[in-house]
């Protein structure tokens, strides 16, 4: 899928043209350069790789400094493959937000907000088990139970259970876009993405 | 911050309301849609407070309707308010008025402020 990668700035309320309220990201889109074109012959599948955020060339290795050389930019920090662009692309050439000047919706991923070690009610919406007065103490957030007892005499795999909550790769499809600003390279979508702001996301079409 | 002032601006519609706070009475003409036809509406009453800022700002309004009191929050810039009206600048010493609601009858006035 053809792409760019961006930075979540944050959240509004914007009135769409039928005067609704609607929820409203910010996010920073580009401008990506190419960093690197893949090819059959050489990698065995086609894809381009882009680069975008800055960094000092100081804080980057010497592998990737050469890699950065090679393509005639500046080091990023982010660097991510994408696919079937519709123009020919060369080493080296900048992608910025027009790119979604026709895109009605996009998918956007991102890393989701780090909650640490939860229960289950937090975790997988559980409702917690009973009630919390009439003398019942200490399971008001308990799991219940977890299987049957000496048939199958074990636990099935995927029981839902606590556990480490977010922090992990999430993906929210089909984000209608709202407006495309490419003077200050923000694209507004209805709606969340995963991650804090300032996170990095990627947007496809 | 700055960019998301950029993205509010992109949506924004030029156009002149005046400028009101607590304790002023003023008539919200607002569109209202049954099935395809619209017609407008007319609400007045005290503004209570005044909250938000730019396109996110709401004013809460409270009438007496009857010995009711009716009260509603406009969000300013929504395209369905067609006008503000200021009828009446009132003198209150703070921003948010609530204690209104306590007071009924006479006790309910607010003097009008004079310049």
């Amino acid at each position: 899928m053809p792409g760019l990668i961006g930075k979540k700035i944050g959240m509004t309320s914007v009135f769409s043209a039928e005067g609704k309220s609607c929820p409203c990201t910010v996010i920073e889109a580009g401008p990506c350069y190419v960093s690197q074109i893949k090819t059959i012959e050489n990698d065995g599948y086609e894809a381009v790789q882009l680069g975008y955020a800055d960094k000092k060339e100081k804080r980057t290795t010497m592998p990737l400094q050469g890699h950065f050389k090679k393509a005639g930019i500046a080091p990023k920090k982010k660097l991510v493959e994408f696919s079937d662009f519709e123009q020919e692309l060369e080493l080296g050439s900048e992608i910025n937000v027009e790119l979604f000047n026709d895109a009605l919706f996009v998918d956007v991923t991102g890393i989701s907000k780090g909650k640490g070690f939860q229960g289950v009610v937090k975790r997988h919406g559980f409702g917690g088990v009973g009630q919390a007065t009439h003398g019942q103490h200490n399971r008001l957030r308990a799991p219940g139970s977890i299987g049957a007892c000496s048939t199958p005499s074990r636990v099935f795999k995927g029981m839902r259970m606590a556990g480490q909550t977010g922090n992990k790769t999430a993906t929210v499809q089909n984000l209608q876009v709202l407006k495309v600003i490419p003077e200050n390279n923000l694209l507004l979508v209805k709606g969340s993405v995963p991650g804090a702001k300032g996170s990095y996301l990627i947007i496809e079409k | 911050m700055d960019l998301i002032k950029i993205a509010e601006e992109a949506f924004k519609v030029e156009r002149e309301l005046p400028e009101f706070g607590a304790g002023d009475t003023i008539s919200v003409s607002y569109k209202i849609k049954e099935g395809n036809k619209e017609r407008i509406q007319v609400y007045r009453g005290v503004v209570l407070q005044v909250k938000g800022s730019g396109e996110n700002k709401t004013a809460t309004v409270r009438k007496m309707s009857g010995n009711i009191g009716v009260e509603r929050i406009f969000p300013i810039n929504s395209p369905f308010i067609e006008k503000i009206e200021v009828n009446k600048r009132g003198r209150v010493r703070r921003a948010r008025i609530f204690y209104l609601r306590a007071l009924t009858g006479k006790k309910a006035r607010i003097k009008e402020r004079r310049f």
